[in-house]
């Protein structure tokens, strides 16, 4: 499954964001150059310059509402100020889904995704999987499956799967590898959590 | 012999060996071992799939592991790390850094030279990550930077700059030998030469290192992501000089380790002072640059073999040297297979450990084993090719049920002769090239074999407490960590099957050092550490409620049976109590001590066993190789619960897989740091790399070892799995490739050197 580590829907990408900014490093020292500009040019047109701005999303079906600067994460806001500590911070540079989150339902790798860019949406992470108590089928099936060893990653891979079984109750042979291939497993259970994918695929077909 | 990798910092810790082998002298053997025997294999649970009593926790997210955790007031501390793999520290002026409002703390933690890039240099402790990075880039420090070298073939020649100031760079750390190897070469009919080798691997546990740290009216309270709470816990008292009754470490849940947990770590040191001078709560967390760079790797090795064997396949003699290297730290011996796993008479071992300007090596699952296999199981292949016999065949041939070769104690259960049977079916052994690199086309199929042997025997004196509440709940306890593994699970298991009762409804605590000692989770000893000390402690729960039914149904003890939450008189079966009756007659919790005992070292060896096989595609124009079926059996003694225990191996063979194929740190010789410190460019295999893999338990106890006859399983499947891949591409190509990882460009340079010989 593709995954945009960062949406299209509004403004610039991130890498233009940083071009913007003056710098690679994402220092707080290019920011006061820009300040007192209104919006600085891209290519894409001109953006407006933040030192902060406000915020609101919705997390796992709950509303929030926050300032957050131009260059925090959205894996850093979960984490760090809304306390939602089911997504991880493994690699922290998007290559190996440990953070992923769905973003209006399409998976995202949120240590990738700019905080300000969820502005108005909605972010749905490990957390946010069971309904009412109940546990995702997925989830149910990495349970009987023994789908995971230290457990770090797979909020990571939870997200994945329900949101490619979402879109594909019946899967071919190869489809769930491809679909999981942006998740890292150093355990290196795969062949458990493809099983447990494939069960609850076929638990949710039947349902 | 003693191995040179640390279980923990400081003096009078474990080295990594003396745990694999059930923990060195800290406890004696038993001589006269008189232990019960396993019960009949009637059990309901052990033995059987049991799901993780966490799994909610886990597939919620509800579980929190150290980086999760966010205590009152706490700052985040961040570390300075040399970007000189090697300078003397001349100054380090903390004062900028301090004046930066929202900074705390500031600690300098480099005194006199830095011996590679990533040690540390200063410390600081802001009130978010933020500030603490702004805080670094303040620190003032002034570098005399001096000639280093990060490459091992360098660092091992005459005149190359000295990472260990006046000690040379080659150090003679392991020998062995028995016979007389030039003996034993002039009797074969067949003399073999060849050279293998294997890069540095990095454990990349997906969780990073990272501590907490809190005083509390004196104490000291860290949640650590650790393998081994008991061993932090001891370090950080030695390394703080405080006494260790008043450290309390704690890991609930933790994301991986693979070895490099072991011990009390430099970084939760600095969290602790920097704690201590802020006053509040401090958590440092590594970075996955970090990870690459500071927290050890799996040594390389540059094995040179040399061995004889006659035409009927006996081998005569066998020889080896190592030179492997560990950074800052020691290399791994790989001598342990090579010296005990076939039959043969002259054996010699020289091992060296190279050092040069990158961190300390760490344990890292089966040090020096998984190494050691893919030279001596390449080397028997070889050897088979050359007298035109079938590998397996050669292995049984020269199979040993005494270690040191045949020459030392029996080996008190050995079932690697059935692994060979039960992985061969599995993977159709019947289907590999009779001749290596028979095969036709562009893409060549092979399938190879190896053998894997290790310790995990347990460690005697490991203690699990069983607490019985009158509302009939249970609690087991024990100051072990659950690193993934699944101990949890096991210990509930274990509980449940004496008590009568169900996984589930056993309370199990662990990972922290308020409750009863246990070993590092390391050298594959926590199942048959724990599970015994469980097993034992309930076993003596089970004795005080059978005699309170005795009391309260008039019969003798002994004849009380447990069945269906109720317990009956034998003789007479109508006299029954139910189990919430006979709880409640306890009146207060009583707890149960259990304790795992030592077992009879000196008159049996006591080891795992396993077989792999692999099937492989070699692409001749690409040189990449591709894994297409994978069967592993293992003799582990009793297996506590099935459902883990495959994980285990599975896991075990996806990384030995991705260690075959994938994955190497390299290093820039310009400027002394790694060129791949993160997952993209240090290759790891994904759910696209790797096939299904069957996996066999031979059914099998070992009555002598403990109360369950229960071994290690963690490392003895980690231990053969590059090297069946290895071995699976000699027979698909017809030369083995030496190196790993077998990148495509190795690969290829192999076919070219087969090419160049026909």
């Amino acid at each position: 499954m593709d995954k945009r580590t960062d949406g299209k829907v509004r403004g610039v990408s991130r890498r233009d964001f940083i071009k913007g900014m003056g710098a690679g490093a994402l220092g707080s020292a290019v920011i006061p150059q820009l300040l007192g500009q209104e919006a600085i040019q891209t290519k894409r047109g001109r953006v407006p310059v933040y030192e902060k701005k406000q915020v609101a999303l919705t997390v796992n079906g709950k509303p929030a509402s926050l300032m957050v600067a131009p260059n925090e994460t959205l894996l850093d806001v979960l984490r760090d100020r809304l306390g939602v500590t089911g997504p991880k911070k493994v690699c922290d540079h998007g290559q190996c889904g440990g953070c992923t989150v769905l973003l209006d339902g399409t998976p995202v790798y949120a240590c990738m995704s700019l905080a300000i860019r969820a502005d108005g949406r909605s972010v749905t992470t490990v957390e946010g999987l069971a309904k009412d108590g109940r546990l995702h089928p997925v989830q149910d099936a990495f349970i009987e499956n023994d789908g995971y060893q230290c457990g770090f990653c797979t909020p990571g891979f939870l997200v994945t799967a329900a949101a490619f079984l979402d879109g594909n109750r019946n899967p071919a042979t190869g489809e769930i590898e491809r679909a999981l291939s942006g998740n890292l497993c150093r355990c290196g259970n795969y062949p458990k959590i493809h099983r447990a994918v494939a069960a609850a695929a076929r638990k949710m077909k039947g349902a | 012999m003693a191995g040179k990798k640390r279980a923990d910092i400081g003096e009078g810790s474990l080295l990594y060996n003396d745990l694999a082998r059930g923990g060195g002298d800290l406890y004696p053997p038993v001589r006269d071992q008189s232990q019960p025997p396993p019960e009949s294999p009637g059990y309901t649970y052990i033995g059987k799939p049991t799901s993780r009593i966490d799994g909610r926790e886990v597939v919620t997210g509800e579980a929190l592991y150290t980086h999760d955790i966010k205590l009152r007031d706490m700052l985040i501390g961040k570390i300075l790390r040399s970007p000189h793999a090697c300078a003397e520290v001349v100054s380090i002026d903390l004062a900028p850094a301090l004046a930066v409002p929202g900074v705390l703390a500031g600690l300098k933690l480099a005194e006199g030279k830095v011996r590679y890039a990533g040690e540390q240099v200063a410390a600081v402790a802001a009130v978010d990550a933020r500030t603490a990075d702004k805080a670094l880039t303040r620190i003032k420090v002034d570098y005399k930077v001096v000639p280093f070298v990060v490459e091992w073939q360098k660092a091992r020649q005459d005149g190359s700059p000295r990472v260990r100031d006046e000690k040379s760079n080659v150090e003679k750390f392991n020998e062995y030998a028995r016979g007389d190897v030039d003996k034993g070469f002039a009797a074969a009919d067949v003399v073999l030469e060849r050279t293998f080798s294997t890069g540095v691997e990095i454990h990349h546990p997906t969780e990073t290192h990272g501590s907490i740290a809190k005083w509390e009216e004196g104490r000291l309270i860290v949640h650590d992501s650790s393998q081994n709470v008991h061993g932090v816990r001891d370090g950080l008292a030695r390394a703080l000089k405080i006494p260790a009754a008043d450290v309390t470490v704690i890991t609930r849940y933790m994301g991986g380790g693979f070895g490099s947990k072991l011990g009390a770590n430099d970084y939760t040191v600095a969290a602790a002072r920097l704690a201590r001078e802020a006053r509040r709560p401090v958590k440092i967390v590594l970075s996955r640059k970090d990870n690459a760079m500071c927290v050890g790797f799996r040594p390389s090795t540059y094995q040179s073999y040399k061995a004889g064997v006659r035409k009927d396949g006996t081998l005569t003699a066998l020889s080896v040297v190592n030179f492997s290297c560990g950074g800052v730290g020691y290399g791994d011996e790989i001598a342990e297979p090579v010296i005990d796993l076939y039959e043969c008479p002259n054996c010699k071992v020289e091992e060296f450990s190279v050092f040069d300007n990158t961190c300390a090596s760490r344990a890292c699952r089966a040090p020096g084993h998984t190494q050691s296999m893919l030279g001596l199981e390449g080397m028997m292949d070889a050897l088979a090719a050359a007298v035109g016999m079938d590998p397996l065949e050669l292995r049984r041939k020269n199979y040993s049920t005494r270690n040191r070769g045949g020459t030392g104690i029996p080996y008190s259960t050995k079932g690697l002769d059935k692994c060979y049977d039960a992985g061969a079916k599995a993977v159709g052994w019947e289907r590999r090239n009779a001749v290596p690199g028979a095969g036709i086309g562009r893409v060549r199929r092979g399938i190879g074999v190896s053998s894997s042997i290790w310790w995990g025997g347990g460690v005697p004196g490991t203690l699990a407490d069983i607490v019985l509440y009158p509302d009939g709940s249970v609690e087991a306890v024990c100051g072990t960590q659950d690193i993934g593994t699944g101990t949890r699970t096991h210990m509930a298991v274990v509980a449940a099957e004496t008590l009568g009762l169900e996984p589930k409804d056993i309370t199990v605590r662990l990972g922290d050092t308020e409750y009863p000692w246990a070993p590092a989770s390391g050298g594959s000893q926590t199942t048959p550490s724990v599970a015994p000390a469980v097993r034992d402690a309930a076993l003596k729960a089970l004795d005080r409620l059978k005699q309170i039914a005795a009391e309260k149904l008039q019969v003798r003890p002994e004849d009380v049976m447990m069945e269906s939450r109720t317990f009956r008189s034998g003789p007479e079966p109508s006299k029954s109590i139910p189990f919430a009756e006979v709880y409640r007659a306890l009146r207060r919790e009583a707890v149960f001590h259990g304790e795992r005992p030592g077992y009879p070292t000196d008159k049996f060896a006591f080891n795992t066993f396993g077989a792999h096989f692999a099937e492989v595609e070699v692409d001749l124009d690409t040189g990449k190789v591709r894994v297409l079926k994978y069967a592993a059996a293992h003799d582990s003694g009793q297996i506590i619960n099935t459902r883990t225990a495959e994980s285990q191996v599975i896991g075990a063979v996806t990384q030995g897989l991705s260690t075959a194929v994938f994955e190497e740190r390299i290093m820039d010789s310009t400027t002394g740091n790694p060129v791949n410190p993160n997952l993209e460019d240090y290759k790891i295999a994904t759910a696209l790399d790797v096939p299904e893999i069957g996996v066999t338990f031979i059914p099998m106890t070992d009555p002598r070892l403990n109360n369950l006859g229960a071994k290690g399983l963690g490392e003895p499947p980690r231990i053969p799995s590059s090297a069946a891949v290895a071995n699976a591409v000699f027979n698909a190509i017809g030369v083995h490739v030496g190196s790993i990882p077998m990148t495509p460009a190795r690969v290829l340079a192999a076919i070219a050197r087969r090419e160049a010989r026909s």
